[in-house]
């Protein structure tokens, strides 16, 4: 009697396994449409003739692929809309992009390593105020910040989208500090046994380890500089200088249609890269997330 | 003489924050406070007028619309977008196959930039041939106005917010990872069910991960811009996206009032503030921190 009923339990928990497994699946499938779908449509519009964009029902599949979209995209001219040069934009933003990282990675690591492994009177002081800065508001600087590159006279070039990058930001230096914390301080002190130098010892023995929070940094910052919209709407001035975020909306028009399919393989132009870096840097990325105290 | 050293050593080190720190954060917020008592524009130089930047906000209704736009916004977006990472958390906490997969879909939608995400959703949301109202009308549910209507156009964006939560999401997922099994395993000898499961250990031990990610997004939603600013310009319809940054970012550079652009800042800079002290005060009990 009582085995009879232990194995009916038996089985009445493996049917209430299955059915939280078929209903995890379920809930994981349908957020993944709910997520993707916007995306999707995306890229079907955008190898749309502009025809077919605005039909009733939607069409999931063009007649034919419009793989002209993209190249048409990049050199845009119309009596609309103007000439939008996308290219040069792309351009544009990837300069500004690669200065901002190469700057962010090389001045937030060394900075992080004097908060996190160096001895020095005020230290704690200047950490505080960083955290503290954190919870300024971007709008409160936008004006200030203005002034500033004004009399420097930067309006109208790249340097202030870049240049402040050099410079480090809070941020970065709480993660990175976090996870320079965390390897072992016997590591330094054998290296200056031997001899290194603070430098030698930060290049050789620290920066290698820190792999893994280093390439958070740079693609946070990469993230940050090729979305940023604020900085170029305030600080650029030639249209040859804008960047791609900007030149997006050149393509909505105010007066005839929108050319949808071209708006639509802009932003795609724009999305990519960004996806393609991420798929790169995922597993680092995710690894260093995890263990850079980001979680609090 | 070697902490002489070790202290010139560690300066060196830091130098590039510490002059960051001073050009590009202490010195403008300093000449912003001056600023905020000045009437000022690009043409003109800054000259003192006291407090009556500050009086003139009192009575300023597009400021006090814009305000009010901005805390409802991060009033609905802030706890929904919470909720719903942590769900998606947790679910991509679930040992089910492909969860790899899953994790990299879901957190696509935060990697688009604002501007594309902005367009990408204003096609889908078009009124005459947006994919979202065909499809919502196909099943017989109504299809409102988003973009036109002042009463949807603030959901509409609240909306977009919660479809891009990945960031929250995967520092959830990072604190879920974290939480001992020994824990679970201790609730269950309890008799404890799933949901008592959830209350009782995973929601006090990620408490410390919520309220960072609460704080944060305040934050951000406080200085919403992009995203408003592509989709609804000038905040129509009848300013309903009218936000404080895109209201100070006219009044600097459209209206060439810097000064009273920087008093804006200053408000804002002070409600953010409040509401982080307020976050912090009220979660004092509730949040639970190891070791203390």
């Amino acid at each position: 009697m009582k085995k009879f009923s232990s194995t009916g339990l038996a089985t009445s928990r493996r049917r209430r396994v299955l059915i939280n497994r078929v209903a995890v699946q379920a809930a994981l499938i349908g957020l993944s449409i709910f997520f993707l779908l916007p995306l999707i449509w995306m890229i079907v519009t955008s190898l749309k003739p502009i025809d077919e964009t605005m039909t009733s029902p939607p069409r999931w599949i063009p007649s034919h692929f419009e793989w002209g979209n993209f190249p048409k995209a990049f050199a845009y001219n119309s009596e609309d809309l103007g000439y939008i040069p996308f290219l040069v934009y792309g351009k544009n933003t990837i300069f500004v992009t690669i200065l901002a990282v190469i700057g962010s990675v090389i001045s937030n690591s060394l900075v992080a390593y004097s908060f996190a492994r160096i001895k020095w009177r005020g230290r704690e002081v200047l950490f505080g105020l960083t955290l503290a800065t954190m919870m300024v508001p971007g709008p409160v600087l936008m004006v200030p910040m203005y002034a500033l590159f004004k009399e420097f006279g930067w309006i109208g070039t790249f340097r202030p989208l870049w240049v402040p990058t050099c410079f480090g930001s809070a941020f970065n230096i709480f993660l990175l500090r976090q996870f320079l914390r965390t390897i072992p301080i016997e590591l330094s002190e054998a290296a200056k046994l031997d001899g290194a130098s603070e430098w030698r010892t930060f290049v050789d023995v620290i920066i290698p380890l820190a792999r893994p929070a280093l390439v958070v940094i740079a693609v946070f910052t990469f993230l940050w500089a090729w979305n940023d919209f604020m900085g170029p709407l305030l600080y650029l001035t030639d249209q040859q200088t804008f960047t791609l975020s900007m030149g997006l909306q050149f393509f909505q028009s105010q007066h005839t249609g929108t050319p949808w399919n071209l708006l639509m393989a802009a932003s795609l132009i724009v999305i990519v890269p960004v996806i393609i870096v991420f798929f790169f840097a995922q597993k680092v990325f995710i690894k260093g997330i995890a263990t850079t105290g980001l979680k609090g | 003489m070697n902490t002489r050293r070790e202290q010139l050593v560690g300066v060196l080190f830091a130098l590039p924050w510490i002059l960051g720190f001073t050009i590009f954060l202490a010195y403008p917020l300093v000449t912003s406070f001056y600023y905020s008592f000045t009437s000022f524009s690009v043409l003109r130089p800054p000259h003192w007028i006291g407090t009556s930047n500050y009086r003139e906000l009192i009575k300023d209704d597009v400021f006090h619309q814009s305000l009010k736009n901005t805390l409802t916004y991060a009033a609905a977006s802030v706890p929904l977008a919470t909720v719903f990472a942590i769900l998606l958390a947790m679910l991509l906490n679930t040992k089910a196959k492909g969860m790899a997969f899953y994790r990299t879909i879901f957190y696509i939608p935060s990697l688009v930039p604002m501007v594309a995400l902005g367009v990408l959703w204003l096609w889908i949301f078009n009124g005459h041939y947006g994919l979202l109202n065909e499809g919502l009308g196909k099943v017989g549910l109504p299809t409102p106005p988003w973009l036109t209507d002042p009463a949807w156009t603030k959901w509409t964006l609240v909306l977009i917010s919660v479809w891009g939560t990945g960031n929250a999401m995967v520092i959830y997922l990072a604190g879920l990872q974290d939480v001992p099994q020994s824990l679970y395993e201790a609730a269950e000898i309890d008799g404890a069910k799933a949901i008592g499961k959830t209350w009782h250990v995973t929601i006090p031990m990620i408490s410390p991960v919520i309220l960072f990610n609460v704080i944060m997004g305040l934050i951000g939603a406080m200085q919403t811009f992009a995203l408003p600013y592509v989709m609804f310009p000038g905040g129509q319809p009848a300013r309903s996206t009218y936000f404080f940054s895109m209201y100070l970012y006219d009044t600097a550079f459209q209206f060439q009032r810097m000064g009273y652009a920087s008093a804006m800042g200053w408000v804002m800079f002070a409600i953010t503030l409040s509401l982080t002290l307020i976050a912090l005060k009220l979660s004092s009990k509730h949040v639970h921190y190891e070791g203390g």
